[in-house]
């Protein structure tokens, strides 16, 4: 019988088996930010032992530092102690840290593919969820908990059970104005925040292979959205030549080698899934949510449902009170006054050269605040280089540099309780962005004309 | 790590759906380097105002309810990685959470810290709810040599999935790295066949 990519990849990684059905699986990058690590060093300090792979290890800090000032000390104390934190066990522990003020720092997920650490074919782990973006590469890509951080650093490997498998094929062309995150906010609100849970899903399908690495990334990285492990996709020749040229890739004769064993890595005809799903890319809309997990989406056209089948309606109401919400009603029309164009999920240079070009010569709307945060210095680097920077600038948007920023009230940027924050982001859980803050997750696109209109509308009508 | 073997304890309801850690422990609260101190900002958004008075009809501010056992509605720690949400529960006090579905890497967390998370049917989840409902101060006995999960007033039980080696790290105490320390031949053998 053949194989899904997924077995390939595993299979390559396994060291040892263990009664019971466990199985230690080796990890090939580790990546480490400020905010899970701390107490998995402590471990390593406790058990008088070191970091077992320090090459295959790479910290940057990006959940705390401010996007506003960089250069200065960051003012929130506990914050600050933490990045030092990190600082001083990377020195200690003899790690590479791309830190505040490093070129190369930015949010985790975008400096690993951006500077070609991510590659296919590889097991990388981070003690965050959203690691499943670089499964974009046909990686195995996925989050863990801070004991298993230090696992990672003690011995290089994890101790897990084999997930079962997913395949979800998207075939067809997407509409004007649809954009891989309409995909994958589509796919959620189908499958539901719990509907991936126990499984490694696959993406596949002429719409998946038809996206750029960007999207492809947009789209894995939601996968924890629905509850999975992770989501990979087969590499292909999108995947070699974004690779090629980076910084960390293999060079001249190993990129051609590397090559060749990539280009193996893909479920094969006769592979077995567990389970499968197939959308229509003609079915897909822009998207928002209405609710308080990601999978409480509908189309931009849609109105808020009276109920879901998976959820008890205590939790429904819930999540609409929260919201200010109705059933019935329709978002369009929606009055926003927050716009975050940012994190893991939609921060990379196309989606800030997606959304320049539709704001240049527009102007924000007098009612709204609204930032744009690129996912990495790097990206912040290209994006001046364009002229980018001036165009968000003069729209009225803030220009800011790298970090989560708003994705999550840890940092210096919140939106108030009970605004409402149309959010390139990918999570829209109670209190996510600020405490009593109100999160609509959308495309860039979506965002960006809400920014310019101060109102939820249909981007189609403006393309 | 704390050994867990047997617990007989009231039950604590939360009877809501898709409780994400973000809930469990926001992220402001993130900022500690060390694992202590967590209970306090348990469920924060949920147990206090924006003026820290408490919210009276949070389950963790009402008195009759208590004990060292967490009753929740299905998915329960979908979302961030945080092994933070694990510790805080443990901090506060609770050592078993009983739910119909859990999310993979909350559940890998909680098994990590010796929080034993417990997957029931839908039915007997209901059943529990309704018989906390009833009598507050109705006892769950958890065996985990036995696998198994009791209601003590109506005797009704079942039996649960558990990983044979993570029963055992469970029972003991023992965690991963010690285990994985152990292989350190192994891994170097695994490293030579692959350059
Ligand atoms: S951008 Fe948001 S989701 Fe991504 S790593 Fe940062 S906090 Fe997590």
């Amino acid at each position: 019988m053949g194989k899904t990519l997924f077995e390939k990849v595993w299979e390559a990684h396994v060291v040892d088996s263990v009664e019971g059905g466990m199985e230690v699986l080796y990890i090939d990058q580790h990546l480490i930010h400020e905010v899970t690590s701390p107490q998995a060093f402590q471990g390593l300090r406790d058990r008088k032992i070191s970091v077992a792979r320090p090459q295959r290890t790479l910290a940057t800090a990006d959940h705390n530092v401010p996007t506003k000032d960089q250069h200065l000390p960051i003012r929130e104390e506990l914050s600050r102690k933490q990045v030092q934190k990190l600082v001083e066990n990377c020195d200690e522990f003899g790690v590479t840290l791309y830190g505040l003020g490093h070129p190369y720092q930015g949010i985790v997920h975008v400096i690993g593919p951006e500077l070609g650490i991510t590659q296919p074919g590889m097991t990388i782990v981070c003690g965050d969820s959203h690691t499943s973006t670089h499964g974009a590469f046909g990686a195995i890509a996925f989050g863990i908990g801070t004991s298993q951080v230090e696992q990672v650093l003690a011995t290089q490997c994890l101790l897990l059970s084999r997930p079962k498998k997913m395949r979800i094929n998207v075939e067809g062309k997407l509409a004007k104005g649809v954009l891989a995150k309409d995909i994958i906010l589509y796919i959620i609100s189908k499958l539901t925040a719990a509907g991936g849970t126990g499984y490694f899903i696959e993406y596949a399908g002429s719409a998946i292979r038809d996206l750029s690495m960007e999207g492809r990334m947009t789209i894995c990285n939601m996968s924890i959205e629905m509850g999975a492990r992770g989501g990979m996709i087969a590499p292909d020749k999108t995947t070699f030549d974004y690779v090629e040229g980076r910084e960390f890739a293999p060079k001249g004769e190993a990129f051609e080698k590397a090559k060749d064993y990539w280009s193996t890595l893909y479920s094969d005809e006769d592979a077995q899934f567990d389970k499968e799903y197939h959308f229509k890319a003609e079915d897909i809309e822009p998207m928002l949510t209405y609710g308080t997990n990601p999978g409480m989406g509908i189309k931009v056209t849609d109105s808020i449902p009276s109920g879901s089948a998976d959820q008890g309606e205590t939790s429904f109401k819930k999540a609409l009170t929260y919201m200010g919400l109705h059933s019935g009603e329709h978002l369009v029309g929606h009055g926003i006054n927050y716009v975050f164009i940012g994190s893991c999920t939609n921060s990379r240079i196309e989606d800030l050269r997606l959304v320049a070009e539709f704001i240049k010569g527009k102007k924000v709307a007098q009612n709204v605040n609204a930032m744009v945060v690129p996912g990495s210095q790097q990206v912040r680097k290209q994006a001046r280089a364009e002229g980018l920077d001036q165009i968000f600038i003069e729209a009225g948007f803030d220009f800011r540099e790298a970090g989560c920023s708003a994705c999550l009230g840890m940092n210096e940027d919140k939106v108030p309780a009970g605004e409402y924050c149309v959010s390139t982001s990918n999570r829209n859980f109670e209190g996510r962005q600020g405490p009593g803050a109100r999160t609509i997750l959308a495309s860039p696109l979506m965002a960006a004309v809400t920014a310019i209109e101060g109102k939820i509308v249909d981007i189609r009508e403006y393309l | 790590m704390e050994k867990i073997e047997l617990l007989k304890s009231s039950c604590i309801p939360l009877p809501i759906e898709d409780v994400d850690t973000d809930q469990i422990i926001p992220a402001r609260f993130l900022k500690a380097t060390t694992k202590e101190g967590f209970g306090e900002n348990l469920f924060r958004d949920w147990r206090y105002n924006r003026d820290e008075t408490p919210k009276g009809d949070f389950v963790l501010n009402n008195s009759i309810y208590g004990g060292r056992i967490l009753v929740a509605g299905k998915n329960f720690g979908c979302g961030s990685s945080r092994e933070h949400a694990a510790w805080a529960i443990h901090d506060y006090g609770i050592r078993v959470i009983i739910s119909s579905f859990f999310a993979d890497i909350f559940k890998g967390n909680a098994l990590n810290n010796g929080l034993l998370p417990i997957t029931v049917d839908d039915s007997f989840l209901d059943h529990l709810f309704k018989e906390i409902e009833k009598d507050p101060n109705v006892e769950v006995e958890v065996s985990v040599p036995a696998q198994k999960v009791t209601i003590l007033s109506t005797g009704e039980s079942r039996s649960f999935e558990l990983d044979p080696y993570k029963k055992m790290c469970l029972i003991n105490g023992y965690d991963d790295i010690d285990y994985l320390l152990s292989l350190k031949d192994k891994i170097q053998a695994f490293e030579l066949s692959k350059t």
